[in-house]
């Protein structure tokens, strides 16, 4: 028997890679350490290693049964709002002149992002290795909502770590967030940002590790949580895939999305990795310029390292401190990249293209006014990448863009950013 | 085989030499009837001069392995004090060139050193090189708190061609299996997290800790050493009832840190450390034994 349900949209079990038939060599990574090639594995303190180990096991159980499979699709379906459109996005291609534009649409999923898939399923899993609390990390509070939002619905208690900056940035979703009952604790040691956070959420788990699941928010960190957060974001790949086919008779030529740690890029890269027709692209955040240093390019910019549990590549300095990134997003500021990205570019099955602030802003507002669609400044990454790649393939190709996200929460950064808020200047 | 040649039985001598040193502190202590103390301070805290004398003056007051801290951007296993610290050294520019001078003046004294780091550091300075170096400053090996077993090997290699002791961490929550594992590659001593948390001074030291060494010593003959919440000679006593070793950290930060940030000067912050060493020192020296 198939571990995959029969649920509404049937698309949505992350199905043990093992068992895709076609997925050819890369259906063997992770291994059962956690490496991606060189890439992954588990760098955490001894006493992590028994929760590590716990997790591994009950999603290995998880995935395997098909109540929890079914919960989980009913979940995403019902309460999150699955499948998401594709949108063909026929005034925004025109506007560019190249290939034609397909964008699936995950801003239109539950809590305004693709981060929902990712912590329904996380948050059952939590249920069911008899864990009541989750703690999280998140940067610009897309995570934390969406953490919040699946804590509330299954009745678990919620404790988000968030750097102080980002708190003054985002101080809409620190609202969000304690309306759904989380308790939201700024950061103030290091940089104050994500990474922070990251770190702090980390120090809490090591103490209270018995009660708590630390739900990571990307494709990042120790084994299984590479592997873990790609399988639960794989179902945007999955219905992608399908939807394009349906619409257009045949594979995409390429499919783009934007990379932080990178788990929207991972959850629709995922299932087109053995369609080796099929372009992958990753737009990392440039930041002022990847010539300035001030960027979040983990890819393009950095080296390979080792931090918060894995190996990937970080922006670091000479004697492997970690250097702080800088992006307009707050979702990309993040001075690493999740193994799995690290190792489809070291491969090659994947490439990434750095976009800087300017570029991605540029993004945001055509995107509006071509299309009706406010965008998450993260997601507008991943547009200015893909006008790029149409210009290149010309009218002939299809490209899919992943839209991860909606916009609201950045309409005050755009205003500032094009002057809106003074005198109605102009884009 | 391998050819032994004269320059390879050299470094073997080399080798055995700075690999019984930390050895020969347990051997001692044991012999004296008494726990081994083992002290942490981040190196270039409040600035590299100052925090060798800090380590020199742990030494002179009975400190008998130093382990000196290499300060890292993001450690993650360390509570505020050590944070603290640790960013404040980096703030000063302090970089891990410093971390190796700091060492050698510390062997200087004739007690061992041991460079407690975050992997990354290592790697990036290149993990033979980090070995090489480590070794010609006179220390005596690493803490790599991050550095899993299953990752450990390139360091195991590197550590062994130029005689380095490699000290792993187990903890409350480590099965039979792994600490079969942990203690399998670990060498100098065994280092048990007394709870499940970062490091910090705190009221008690876990209750895990006695049942945690009885586990420990079932896996292997290395000496244990347990750290993590040791405060003052009390508890040094305490913790000296049932380990081979003490291991304090963030109280001695908090000295360092609590002088400097009342501006009170060097010599108060070194008279300040000397007393909490002291008084540790002491407190190894009278383990008190469960009563059976």
């Amino acid at each position: 028997m198939s571990p995959r349900s029969a649920g509404s949209a049937g698309i949505a079990a992350p199905p043990p890679s093992t068992d895709i038939s076609d997925a050819g060599a890369w259906a063997s990574v992770p291994d059962a350490l956690g490496h991606f090639g060189p890439f992954g594995g588990r760098f955490v303190p001894e006493a992590l290693v028994a929760a590590l180990d716990e997790l591994t096991a009950a999603y290995d159980e998880a995935r395997r049964d098909p109540a929890f499979i079914a919960e989980l699709d009913g979940l995403l379906s019902s309460y999150a709002g699955r499948p998401t459109p594709l949108t063909d996005a026929s005034r925004l291609t025109e506007e560019i002149g190249g290939a034609r534009l397909l964008l699936k649409r995950e801003d239109l999923a539950h809590t305004g992002s693709h981060k929902i898939n990712n912590v329904l399923g996380q948050c059952l899993l939590t249920r069911r290795m008899g864990k009541t609390r989750v703690i999280a990390e998140t940067g610009a509070g897309q995570h934390g909502v969406a953490t919040a939002t699946a804590c509330a619905l299954l009745g678990l208690e919620c404790v988000v770590y968030m750097g102080e900056e980002d708190t003054r940035r985002q101080a809409l979703n620190v609202a969000r967030m304690r309306l759904l009952g989380a308790e939201v604790v700024p950061v103030r040691s290091g940089s104050r940002t994500l990474k922070d956070a990251i770190n702090e959420a980390l120090r809490d788990w090591v103490a209270t590790v018995e009660r708590t699941h630390y739900c990571i928010g990307s494709v990042m960190g120790p084994h299984p949580f590479p592997m873990l957060v790609r399988d639960f974001q794989r179902v945007i790949g999955v219905e992608a895939r399908q939807q394009v086919q349906e619409l257009t008779g045949r594979l995409p030529d390429a499919v783009v999305a934007c990379v932080g740690g990178g788990s929207n890029a991972m959850g629709i890269f995922h299932p087109f990795i053995p369609d080796t027709s099929v372009a992958l692209i990753g737009c990392e955040a440039g930041g002022d310029g990847l010539a300035t240093g001030r960027h979040a390019a983990a890819v393009a910019g950095g080296s390979s390292g080792v931090l918060h549990g894995m190996r990937s590549y970080f922006l670091q300095d000479a004697d492997g401190q970690t250097l702080t990134s800088h992006s307009i997003s707050a979702g990309l500021d993040y001075p690493g990249v999740g193994p799995e990205h690290a190792w489809l570019h070291e491969t090659g099955r994947a490439t990434y293209r750095v976009v800087d602030d300017r570029a991605a802003m540029a993004a945001l507002s055509l995107v509006a006014r071509a299309e009706g669609i406010l965008v998450a400044i993260e997601s507008a990454h991943a547009f200015a990448g893909a006008f790029e790649v149409a210009r290149e393939l010309g009218p002939d190709a299809t490209v899919v863009v992943n839209c991860s996200g909606r916009g609201d929460k950045d309409v005050d950064t755009a205003a500032r950013w094009f002057g809106l808020l003074d005198e109605g200047g102009d884009a | 085989m391998e050819q032994v040649d004269q320059a390879q039985q050299q470094a073997g001598q080399a080798v055995s030499a700075a690999r019984g040193r930390i050895a020969e502190v347990f051997a001692q202590a044991r012999a004296e009837g008494r726990a081994a103390l083992i002290g942490y301070l981040p190196a270039g805290f409040p600035t590299v001069p100052t925090g060798i004398e800090a380590m020199r003056t742990m030494v002179a007051a009975g400190v008998d392995i130093v382990e000196v801290g290499l300060p890292y951007s993001d450690p993650t296993m360390d509570g505020p004090v050590i944070q603290d610290a640790a960013d404040a050294a980096l703030r000063g520019g302090v970089t891990t060139a410093d971390v190796l001078r700091t060492v050698e003046a510390v062997a200087e004294t004739g007690a061992p050193a041991l460079v407690m780091t975050y992997w990354n550091p290592v790697e990036r300075y290149g993990v033979e090189r980090f070995a090489a170096d480590l070794a010609a400053a006179g220390g005596a090996g690493t803490i790599t708190p991050d550095l899993p077993p299953e990752e450990a090997a390139p360091w195991l290699a590197a550590a062994d061609k130029h005689g380095l002791d490699s000290v792993f961490l187990v903890a409350p929550s480590s099965t039979d299996a792994r600490i079969r594992l942990v203690t399998s590659i670990a060498s100098g001593f065994v280092y048990a997290a007394s709870l499940m948390g970062v490091t910090g001074a705190r009221e008690s030291v876990g209750a895990a800790a006695a049942g945690l060494v009885r586990r420990v010593r079932q896996a292997t003959d290395l000496p244990v050493a347990v750290g993590l919440g040791v405060r003052d000679g009390e508890q040094a006593a305490t913790v000296a009832g049932f380990a081979d070793g003490v291991i304090v950290g963030s109280a001695l930060v908090a000295r360092l840190l609590a002088a400097v940030r009342s501006g009170a000067g060097d010599e108060a912050a070194l008279a300040g450390l000397r007393e909490l060493a002291a008084d540790l020192a002491a407190g190894v020296r009278r383990p008190v034994r469960a009563s059976a």
